[in-house]
């Protein structure tokens, strides 16, 4: 042992060795590294603390620049900065501030080496113990040592007092009790006369309160004493800082400060301090027109400069303002707009943003195109932004600023075609939103979809698959609005489909499935087809006072009805009267009748003339057989069991086209055929519209009085066996008649179960309902539920989700009070929105406890009120509960020490009751634990010491606490005043 | 805490001092940094001198061929830490005469000595270049 060791301190390789040695490698740095890692370990083991520290300096420089691993040293750090030779302890605190943390095992080693320094007289010895304890500090560390920095914090030299001041912000951290101790110091260090120290205060301060303001309102008048008197710079930034949390709390003191700032805002001539005036101005000092005016000013005086820093941080400045403020950023539009070319992204980003902000429904249109043209010219990251940034704003809000819709949608498709846009997920989405929220849009949205489907060089972009997949959904969703469906069916059945991922296959040939089964049903029954497109056409008109009772008509599946009905239309000429009525409502609407009557009138006519020829039918089921044949035998299951679907209709319905050739004319016959009837089902199923669906639909279903939920639901699945799991909304799986039926089926349950429901699956799920009605959601949920969302199939009962109760009755009775609705709106469509609010279920519910725990204590501090003392460390649930007591003494006595200070003041004080009720709870459980675990690993003895010294220092604090802390809470009001 | 880290890198991204006011581990660090220094180095002179990243800010100016890294709370005013990366450049240009990337790398520990002077656990303390670099003269002198 002594030999090696003489040997390794005789030619121990120094740092400065390494280094060059390090330097020297250039190919295999790695292997020299280890080697002088293996030196490391065998020279830190000596006993030459000289050797050992030598090492670990080693260590210290490949840990922080090469990232050489180097717990296992930690052990030797604690033993070099035992040493009696400054340097050598220097290493070692530097050691153990880079490497350790709190699971470091042998920090408990470090403690009473750092309470030696704490105490020393030298004092660099002392500030490196702070300063390693600033990086390291735990809580046991923090609640051991908290005494020595309470001495500290009103040491005589200077420039360890600070140190002490910023370490106790980490001790607070880690252990809120030392509040109680140390606050009334730290804030009597705010009187400091020595700029630096008050500095460090102002920071600790700062950071406090970013966490949690309202504790810190008391101590505002001294924070402006500092505002006004101070000429540092950097504690003025800290101030402002701490200002702009406190302002927003209390309007007094934002009446107050708003001059000194504008004060210093004239007067600065650093662009720091500068700055920080105009962002508290910004932030917390919206209502004073005068100073953000001003602070306005100053900002365009960043903007124009040719520095890209202040540039940027201008446009910030104008970005915060901007909500409140659109002004401002409108009188620096042309910088703005100018920025969207700088050299720097940064900037090119927060103008956009500022852009975006400036949009409003009048000028969507034109910014859009502008941004489009920028985006053409930028590189393809900023133009995905420009991109993802005017749909995101487009959208906001269930897209409150898009009025012309049709110009939207075309918008939509024709950034699709842009070269470098990725935005294929959020165009497929608003698409699809868009179909399903605004009727009067589909023909256009058909007439998008249908030029993107038809582009077969789009279909070799993969980020464009998600977009022709939606492209494809909605042209076989709103088929009827088609004008042409044997062009659409080669464009769903093209063969470069086979460049698309299968799941989006699936949904092409879905698509074209549903293409097919409208043909044929409009084939085998032109009268109801008929009947049903203007039903549709009744739909696109919201003022329409009996479309609802034309829509259950034909999709009540009621047929007597419907046919009677598209008889006596028929009678009149195959130009329905309720065409024209609808076509007429909508004139009421400035554009309406311009852009949605021809897509029904077209339709309709497109039916009389080609859709109605046998011919056309034949080549369409050509088209496809020949398209899908060779795809039948596809390896993914989703398009095989599309295509199969499909071919198998065909082939149950081609006999039945060529029998009725032989036939012609005889339509009624064909009705009654099998095939007819599958095709009507069909036909029946997909023209269930799909609506969109609340997020939070099901959690606002009241629990009906007699329901006992189960809590335990394992024997579900013994029933689960046999239950249809609905089938997801999703609709790229192409399915999403099932969901639908069930709801339509549920949606007026009652009348339709008695009338005899035609469809299969609604008598099937019926009867599977009372055998196990148990397991299914109660019927008023479903009614509530078909509330979120069938303002798809019916206009009139938009915009808003109306009470639970009411909804039966809305459906019955035709309402007349959302005929307002589109005068409202005007020449808007109507747009579907569900019940907004589901952002509160966001609401952040965790603030940190210890946080909490720190400004509970700030607040016992501040209003005088010492909580007794927790010299019961291991007992948490005392301490937690002499905590409650404190803090309900605060909340009686607080309005009578505010009596001025009005409302604001004691409201906050009752929420913040409320608040530490609950936070005692929380840290009553965390305690129990971890106090627990800790005062058995503690000596007995230790503790009572230290909760003895605690005791003392409280005592002490108190004493003088007691006067002072009273005499200075009461200042606030007159303060504020 | 104001500031969250500092980092001196070279122009081939090697770092040359990098101070942490709070904990990450050893890989966490070097994947920061891996990440910071591609992104800032990349940047030209023309551009500015803020990097948003992950949830930091990165305030950063080069002085000849090292980059000064600091990265910031979102709150922390830029101008000022710019300010601060300049005292702390002219702080050591006073103490090595003209600082370079080697004084940095054999005189690691002065380095992170100044910087401990200067900030504490993320608040800058120090702001007057004497009395930083007094106790390392003290130091000097004595050894």
């Amino acid at each position: 042992m002594a030999g090696p060791s003489i040997m390794d301190s005789l030619f121990q390789r120094t740092l400065e060795d390494l280094i060059k040695g390090i330097r020297l490698q250039l190919v295999s740095e790695s292997t020299f590294i280890s080697k002088a890692m293996e030196e490391i370990r065998r020279e830190i083991k000596s006993t030459d603390l000289q050797t050992k520290s030598i090492a670990l300096q080693k260590l210290n420089y490949l840990r922080s620049l090469h990232g050489v691993d180097t717990s296992f040293a930690a052990f030797h750090a604690v033993e070099v900065t035992s040493s009696p030779r400054f340097h050598h302890k220097q290493i070692g605190y530097l050691a153990a501030s880079q490497s350790f943390n709190s699971s470091t095992d042998v920090l408990l080693l470090l403690t009473n080496q750092l309470r030696k320094d704490l105490n020393s007289i030298n004092e660099f010895e002392v500030s490196l113990a702070l300063e390693c304890l600033s990086i390291i500090c735990t809580i046991d560390l923090a609640r051991d040592l908290t005494p020595e920095i309470f001495t500290l914090l009103s040491s005589s030299k200077l420039s360890i007092r600070k140190k002490a001041i910023s370490t106790i912000l980490k001790v607070f951290r880690e252990y809120p009790d030392a509040v109680r101790v140390c606050f009334k110091r730290l804030v009597e260090n705010l009187d400091s006369s020595d700029s630096q120290t008050v500095s460090s205060v102002v920071s600790v301060f700062c950071e406090l309160a970013s966490r949690e303001p309202k504790s810190y309102l008391p101590l505002a008048p001294e924070f402006y004493r500092i505002l006004v008197d101070s000429r540092n710079n950097w504690v003025l930034i800290k101030v402002l800082k701490i200002f702009a949390l406190l302002a927003p709390l209390e309007p007094r003191l934002a009446k107050r400060i708003v001059d000194p700032i504008c004060e210093h805002m004239r007067r600065t001539g650093a662009k720091s301090l500068m700055f920080e005036c105009i962002r508290t101005i910004v932030t917390s000092l919206t209502d004073h027109e005068s100073a953000v005016r001003l602070a306005v000013e100053k900002v365009r005086e960043f903007l124009v400069e040719d520095d890209p820093n202040l540039k940027y941080l201008g446009l910030q400045a104008l970005s915060i303002v901007a909500p409140k403020h659109l002004w401002a950023v409108v009188e620096n539009k042309e910088v703005v707009i100018k920025s969207l070319s700088d050299a720097d992204p940064n900037i090119k980003l927060e103008a956009l943003c500022l852009v975006m902000v400036m949009v409003s429904e009048d000028n969507v249109a034109e910014i859009s195109r502008v941004l489009v043209n920028y985006a053409l010219k930028s590189d393809p990251e900023f133009c995905n932004e420009i991109l993802g940034s005017i749909l995101s704003t487009s959208c906001r809000n269930v897209y409150e600023i898009i009025i012309d819709f049709d110009w939207y949608v075309s918008f939509l498709g024709e950034i699709s075609r842009m070269p470098h846009c990725q935005k294929g997920e959020e165009i497929e989405r608003q698409l699809i939103d868009i179909g399903m929220r605004v009727k009067d849009v589909r023909p256009e949205l058909v007439r998008v979809g249908r030029d993107l489907l038809i582009d077969p060089a789009l279909l070799g972009n993969p980020f464009l698959h998600r977009i022709l997949s939606a492209a494809a959904w909605v042209s076989g969703e709103y088929v009827m609005y088609s004008k042409n469906t044997i062009e659409l069916m080669e464009a769903l059945l093209q063969p470069r489909t086979s460049l698309l991922p299968p799941s989006i296959r699936a949904v092409y040939i879905q698509s074209s499935f549903k293409v097919l089964i409208f043909c044929l049903h409009s084939y085998l029954f032109p009268n109801e087809a008929v009947a049903s497109s203007s039903s549709y056409a009744n739909d696109l008109a919201p003022g329409v006072a009996d479309s609802i009772y034309e829509r259950e008509c034909s999709e009540v599946d009621n047929l007597a009805t419907s046919e009677a009905l598209a008889g006596s239309e028929k009678n009149e000429d195959f130009n329905p009267r309720v065409l024209r009525q609808s076509a007429e409502d909508l004139s009421v609407g400035n554009y309406g009748d311009t852009i949605v009557a021809p897509g029904p009138s077209s339709s309709s006519a497109f039916l009389k003339e080609e859709h109605l020829t046998h011919g056309y039918i034949v080549s369409l089921l050509d088209v496809v057989k020949t398209a899908l044949g060779p795809v039948a035998g596809s390896h993914e299951v989703e398009v095989q069991e599309r295509v199969h679907n499909v071919l198998g209709l065909i082939e149950l319905v081609e006999q039945e086209i060529c029998d009725s050739l032989i036939q012609k004319e005889g339509n009624l016959v064909v009705g009654e055929k099998k095939a007819s009837e599958v095709i009507k089902l069909m036909h029946d199923a997909f023209s269930e519209e799909i609506g969109p669906v609340s997020m939070s639909a099901q959690e606002r279903v009241p629990i009906p009085d007699g329901l006992m939920l189960e809590q335990n639901l394992i024997n579900l699945e013994t029933i689960c066996g046999d239950i249809q799991i609905p089938i997801s909304n999703s609709f790229s799986l192409g399915k999403p008649e099932f969901e639908d039926r069930d709801g339509a089926a549920l949606f007026d349950s009652q009348d339709k179960e008695e009338s005899g429901p035609s469809s299969e699956s609604t008598s099937l799920l019926a009867e599977h309902r009372k055998l196990h009605g148990l397991y299914y959601l109660p019927s008023e949920m479903k009614e509530t539920t078909s509330n979120e969302y069938p303002p798809a199939n019916e206009p009139k009962l938009t915009n808003d989700v109306r009470d639970d109760v009411d909804v039966l009755v809305k459906l019955t009775e035709q309402s007349f009070v959302p005929k307002k609705k589109p005068n409202q709106s005007k020449s808007r469509p109507v747009v579907v929105r569900l019940d907004e609010g589901n952002e509160v279920r966001i609401a952040d519910k965790k603030p940190e406890p210890k946080d909490d725990l720190i400004s509970g204590a700030v607040q016992d501090v501040l209003s005088g009120i010492e909580a007794v003392p927790s010299s019961s460390r291991g007992k948490p649930s005392d301490k937690s509960s002499s905590k409650k007591r404190g803090k309900e003494k605060i909340t009686t006595i607080e309005p009578e020490n505010l009596a001025d200070a009005g409302n604001s003041e004691v409201g906050n004080s009752n929420s913040r009751r409320s608040k530490h009720h609950s936070h005692g709870k929380e840290r009553k459980h965390k305690s129990t634990g971890k106090n627990v675990e800790e005062s058995e690993e503690k000596g007995h003895k230790e503790k009572q010491k230290s909760s003895h010294r605690h005791g003392k220092n409280k005592a002490r604090q108190r004493a003088d606490g007691g006067v002072n802390v009273v005499a200075q809470t009461p200042v606030i009001p007159d303060f504020l005043l | 805490m104001g500031i969250r880290f500092i980092l001196m890198v070279n122009k081939q991204g090697q770092t040359r001092l990098a101070q942490y006011y709070e904990y990450l581990t050893i890989d966490e660090r070097r994947a920061l940094e891996g990440e910071i220094v591609r992104k800032c180095l990349a940047r030209t002179e023309q551009q500015c001198s803020f990097v948003e990243h992950r949830n930091y800010k990165i305030v950063y100016r080069r002085y000849a061929s090292l980059f000064f890294l600091v990265g910031v709370d979102n709150e922390e005013n830029e101008l000022a830490i710019l300010e601060f990366i300049h005292l702390l450049v002219e702080t050591m240009d006073r103490h090595f005469g003209n600082v370079c990337e080697l004084d940095i790398m054999f005189h690691l520990e002065k380095a992170h000595f100044m910087l401990e002077e200067m900030v504490m656990n993320g608040c800058i303390v120090e702001t007057s270049k004497a009395n930083i670099l007094s106790p390392i003269q003290l130091i000097d002198k004595a050894s």
